[in-house]
């Protein structure tokens, strides 16, 4: 017992601040991208359409896109980009409510607002997620796990992984969703009872990321089940999966 | 004259893939067993289709006394005689030669898909079914027990906690586990079958991603891959930084599995510990590419970032400080008589069963066998850098849990000397073309284990066949082996203790 006191001490307190500091992310970390149009030079240079490997960036007489639901954000666009017009930021909050608002053309991303007032009254305060991994390579269920341990105490905010889709609040779902996986999916989205989430993190459960249109997989759960929540990446990092969570829960705002 | 009925070759050497013999199958199946028998380990065996309705069976040796790899090869057609009668650690790969290619392993004890997809060859199948006929995951004969009192527990696909999915067939009598077996395939993204044509700009991500806790491992035996098919001499800072983050990622796992190992036993203390102290490992590899698994940062020819006099101490501090509460979390394990009670001849393997099987990694070692690609076979830094190879005898949960705590030790001590010297020079040198008709292995020691690439190009430096073994795909069967006769609450202690990848083998 001793011991265990002891090594307490020296371990000493380590949640983060999170979400009343703005975290530190490294510097090489690639965030959200940034479009500035002024600076895409050329109208036929399309280098940054050529250089993603997973063709998530189109370019018309608008300016450019990426859709930010495919993104592994390797950064290879900036890289290829002559002029600066896309580089990365360093901001990790980019969960949306709608796919379509995955789709960054400009500066900013039209975050995920809270759910309306009666479904904030029942999951507000204590939200139960079911985690499926379907077709998730371990790194968006790593770090989703990574939630659970005290560097973040996600229990401080009510939201907590439970065991039984029966005890659960929503599906929060990762991967491609493998032709194999499909039906354990659509029975675990059953069996929790209504009314119910659905939330899907990283590129594979958004849109199937680097394996979409495989003849394998689905291309995520999007065209599988209704999804309240979409949180990019590949895999999102701890932050931007718990702002998101934060966001539609009402307890992040701005 | 006599000619060798193997290649011999050394981790990451090209050859032509006319010096690859081509046996008839018998001479095939004699010189496998007898290289097998001499301290020879099947490393990979896999079919590749060939012309007339033929494949084309390709067998990966290695010999790890010698520090060499020896390959051989034979074509079949619809079926040919198992090999894994009279050699265990066939038995796998032969279930997945089937299900790919339709051929059968006459007199394979236990002929089931491994993965439940379609055949890739259009007119045969293993096992009769015909084209329309759906193939349901795991749907399947298992293994039974009869008996008075006996029951049948089933766990999966969808587990308890956020992990991928697997199912598992217990047979029981009381608490007492007679038999388990694991059936996978959920994870079947079809990933081998889109680098045939390959490498493209999506391939070094198929790589990144077929186990995503392995990402530096798998990315590192491609590049090194393709490096050797297209004669690219890395330069040696970039290989240190590889082997820098190969590193990194094993601290990573390895402490956060020893941490989960604590949990699975109610111990909190370590087990709230070291989640924390698994991120704060990951947090150092973020530092040095901006992702904490590892991502978009080998690429072929070299590695995309450096590390800096600045970044180098920040490392370091790091390093020093995660490294220090590692030891301090841990040292409670062992210093814990319940702890101790709970890992101590549980999920026993033996060194025989693990030899016999082909076990690889820290499970292998655990069981005293001395065996590290980083040592054996080394590519890359790991040929001017060794790490001692970390062993234990006992074969139990608390062996695989002090292997892995010997190798945090070993894995601190390389980063600390590699930042202390890191060479000059460049970080990337370009990569070109890979060379026709050729073949290449290569071989990573990734946290779980042995990963072994294998490349085949063909008249124009394309991929005409990839291999991907990962550690996890030896490994499955050592762990329902453990569980004979254990009791059934032990199942996710030594499941931990494994901690195997479901999507590094479905793919």
């Amino acid at each position: 017992m001793l011991n265990e006191i002891r090594a307490r001490i020296k371990q000493g307190y380590r949640t983060a601040p999170f979400p009343s500091k703005e975290m530190k992310l490294p510097e090489r970390y690639l965030g959200v991208p940034i479009i500035e149009k002024k600076k895409c030079g050329e109208s036929d240079c399309r280098n940054c359409v050529k250089s993603c490997p997973l063709s998530c960036i189109s370019k018309t007489d608008k300016g450019i896109t990426i859709d930010l639901g495919i993104c592994i954000f390797c950064g290879d666009c900036a890289r290829a980009c002559p002029s600066g017009g896309i580089t990365f930021s360093r901001h990790y909050a980019m969960s949306v409510n709608n796919r379509a608002d995955l789709k960054l053309s400009g500066k900013t991303l039209k975050l995920a607002k809270a759910l309306e007032d009666k479904s904030k009254a029942i999951f507000g305060h204590s939200l139960k997620l079911r985690e499926v991994s379907a077709g998730g390579c371990n790194a968006c269920e790593a770090d989703t796990n990574v939630l659970n341990t005290l560097a973040w105490d996600l229990g401080r905010f009510g939201i907590q992984f439970v065991a039984s889709p029966r005890h659960a609040d929503g599906l929060f779902i990762t991967g491609a969703v493998p032709q194999n996986m499909l039906l354990a999916l659509k029975k675990t989205y059953d069996a929790i009872p209504e009314p119910k989430l659905v939330i899907v993190a990283g590129a594979c459960a958004i849109s199937g990321g680097i394996f979409k249109d495989h003849p394998e997989v689905n291309n995520g759960a999007d065209n599988i089940l209704p999804v309240d929540l979409y949180i990019p990446g590949c895999p999102p990092h701890p932050a931007t999966i718990l702002d998101g969570l934060l966001r539609l829960l009402g307890r992040i705002e701005l | 004259m006599n000619i060798s009925p193997y290649i011999s070759v050394f981790n990451g050497e090209t050859v032509k893939l006319e010096n690859v013999p081509v046996l008839d199958f018998e001479e095939f199946r004699e010189t496998l067993l007898s290289l097998n028998g001499k301290n020879g380990r099947l490393s990979s065996l896999f079919g590749m289709p060939v012309e007339y309705n033929m494949t084309r069976i390709f067998a990966i040796i290695a010999k790890d006394r010698l520090g060499n790899l020896c390959i051989l090869s034979t074509e079949v057609g619809d079926s040919y005689k198992s090999l894994t009668p009279d050699c265990p650690q066939a038995h796998w790969f032969e279930r997945e030669i089937a299900e790919q290619w339709g051929i059968v392993p006459e007199g394979h004890p236990w002929l089931k898909p491994i993965r439940f997809h379609k055949p890739y060859s259009e007119d045969r199948d293993a096992w009769k079914r015909k084209e329309d006929e759906e193939i349901l995951p795991c749907v399947t004969d298992y293994y039974k027990v009869d008996g008075e009192e006996i029951h049948e527990v089933a766990v999966g696909p969808v587990h308890a906690g956020i992990i991928e999915p697997g199912h598992f067939r217990f047979q029981c009598h009381g608490e007492t586990v007679f038999n388990l077996e694991i059936s996978l395939g959920y994870q079947h993204r079809g990933i081998e079958r889109k680098l045939v044509g390959a490498p493209d700009g999506k391939t070094i991500h198929y790589m990144e991603t077929a186990a995503g806790d392995t990402s530096i491992g798998h990315a590192t035996a491609y590049c090194e891959a393709l490096e050797s098919l297209a004669k690219c001499n890395v330069p040696l800072r970039a290989q240190a930084i590889r082997g820098i983050l190969l590193e990194l990622e094993r601290l990573a796992n390895h402490a956060g599995d020893l941490g989960a190992l604590a949990g699975d036993v109610a111990y909190l203390p370590t087990s709230s510990f070291c989640g924390r102290i698994r991120g704060d490992y990951l947090n150092i590899t973020a530092l040095i590419c901006g992702n904490r698994f590892g991502r978009n940062v080998i690429r072929p020819g070299g590695v995309m970032f450096d590390i800096d006099n600045e970044m180098k101490a920040e490392i370091l501090k790091r390093l020093d400080a995660a490294f220090k509460d590692t030891e301090n979390a841990v040292d409670l394990l062992w210093d814990n008589p319940s702890v101790q009670g709970r890992f101590e001849e549980c999920g026993k393997l033996s060194r025989e069963l693990c030899t016999k099987i082909g076990t690889v990694g820290p499970a292998a070692r655990a069981c005293g066998v001395e065996q590290d690609v980083r040592f054996d076979l080394p590519s890359g830094i790991f040929r001017f850098a060794q790490i001692s190879v970390s062993t234990y005898h006992t074969g139990d949960v608390f062996s695989r849990a002090f292997v892995r705590m010997m190798e945090i030790r070993n894995s601190v001590k390389f980063i600390r000397e590699q930042l202390a010297n890191l060479p000059e020079g460049k970080i990337m040198e370009p990569c070109g073309k890979a060379s026709a008709d050729s073949l290449t292995v290569t071989l990573a020691e990734g946290w779980r284990g042995e990963i072994c690439h294998t490349a085949i190009t063909d008249s124009k430096g394309h991929f005409e066949h990839y291999k991907i073994v990962d550690p996890s795909f030896h490994n499955w069967f050592a762990l329902a082996n453990v569980l004979k006769n254990e009791q059934i609450y032990n199942f996710p202690l030594c499941n931990k203790s494994f901690n195997l990848s479901y999507c590094g083998h479905d793919l």
